[in-house]
């Protein structure tokens, strides 16, 4: 059994940081499966196997987005940046690159905890409503 | 591993989240002074000392010619607060009780919060830290217990400030004591004095325990400055059959760097 999710000696690590490195790879593998199966599908000629086929993409796609969710709820940094660039119309590198300038410069001026920190990530109160 | 050692305690994940959880719930509504002041960090656990930009001629010299200086840097205290929880509490937790016993940690918190607010507004002269209240330039206010009083007082700090030159908004940080009084408390017409307290200074009022009296602070930035290097975060100590002893803990250091920009109005 391998544990290529680790880049790290995993006896070294968190158990936090060892789940997140699970979803991470689960993540990967769900993206890789949903690209396998638009492959499948795109030269497949039978009707029916490509109904199937369809089926199971929906599966992964369910999955892609769980694991995601999962993610971005233990890092609120990412979620931030997510929330600037999904959904939104309009130029998606734009929105990418308003939304992790905002999210970056935010987070440090609200004193966010440092990445891979179990503090319980308090920092400034400032302007936040008593 | 991190130094606060979180993974040889005998807690579970999903209960170290309750007891993180817990430890902010606590600790957000008391943490007044971080309501008023500048932050900057987390720095770090390693991060030790604050830059005072400043540096003190050294008394000797190591060569013929030599002139020596020595950089001031005010040294980071660390602040701790001890506790410990009960096992058979914690195991009840994973077992998804929803009314687990957190008593000690809450009040390790409220100690904990207490004393930072202690700390950044009345100071620590053993770690070199002058508090707001003391650095101020202005004259103290008396606060008194008459509460129909509150609003000259405050305003009063405000325009003893605007004389100084320093702008708004204002903040108030208000002690237990006083900050009952003024919640008990509706002026003439019913008005809640908290609301009053609230316009005058167009900005936070802050329960704020480990304060004796008040004080009124500007808002507008470079004034107070908090330097954290590791936030509040809880570690692990030991644990034997019963308990599991924890700390709540945080490194800082504080300065004031505009001494008009506060009034303390005293009990």
């Amino acid at each position: 059994m391998g544990f290529d999710q680790y880049h790290e000696p995993a006896h070294e690590l968190p158990a936090e940081t060892r789940t997140f490195a699970r979803l991470c790879a689960s993540l990967t593998e769900e993206a890789e499966a949903i690209g396998w199966y638009e492959q499948r599908m795109a030269v497949e000629s039978d009707r029916e196997a490509s109904a199937i086929m369809r089926d199971a993409q929906g599966e992964e796609f369910k999955h892609f987005c769980m694991d995601l969710e999962f993610l971005l709820r233990r890092t609120p940094l990412w979620r931030e940046i997510a929330r600037g660039i999904l959904f939104q119309e309009g130029d998606i590198v734009e929105h990418g690159e308003e939304a992790e300038e905002e999210a970056v410069e935010g987070a440090a001026a609200r004193g966010a905890p440092l990445t891979g920190s179990t503090s319980l990530g308090i920092g400034s109160l400032k302007g936040v409503a008593s | 591993m991190s130094h606060l050692l979180r993974e040889h305690a005998p807690i579970t994940e999903a209960t170290w989240g309750l007891i993180d959880e817990e430890a902010r719930e606590r600790l957000t509504p008391a943490l007044a002074a971080r309501r008023l002041v500048d932050f900057a960090g987390p720095h770090g656990w390693e991060h030790s000392a604050t830059n005072l930009g400043r540096a003190r001629a050294v008394g000797g010299t190591p060569g013929d010619g030599i002139q020596a200086l020595q950089r001031q840097v005010l040294a980071v205290v660390e602040l701790r607060a001890p506790f410990a929880l009960s096992r058979a509490e914690l195991a009840d937790a994973d077992r998804g009780a929803e009314d687990v016993d957190f008593g000690p940690l809450d009040d390790a918190a409220h100690q904990l919060a207490a004393a930072e607010n202690r700390t950044l507004f009345h100071g620590f002269p053993d770690a070199g830290i002058t508090g707001i209240a003391e650095a101020s330039t202005h004259e103290a206010i008396t606060l008194g217990e008459d509460c129909a009083a509150y609003p000259r007082h405050v305003a009063r700090a405000i325009e003893a400030m605007l004389r100084a030159g320093i702008d708004g908004p204002y903040g108030l940080a208000l002690g237990p004591e006083a900050y009952t009084r003024v919640l008990e408390t509706s002026e003439h017409g019913g008005y809640p004095l908290l609301d009053h307290l609230r316009k005058i200074i167009d900005g936070p009022l802050a329960w704020a325990p480990g304060v004796r009296g008040a004080v009124v602070v500007s808002l507008r930035g470079g004034d107070f400055l908090l330097d954290v290097g590791e936030d509040l975060s809880i570690g692990y100590t030991t644990h034997d059959a019963e308990s599991v002893e924890l700390y709540l803990v945080e490194s800082l250091t504080f300065r004031v760097a505009t001494p008009e920009a506060a009034v303390a109005l005293t009990p």
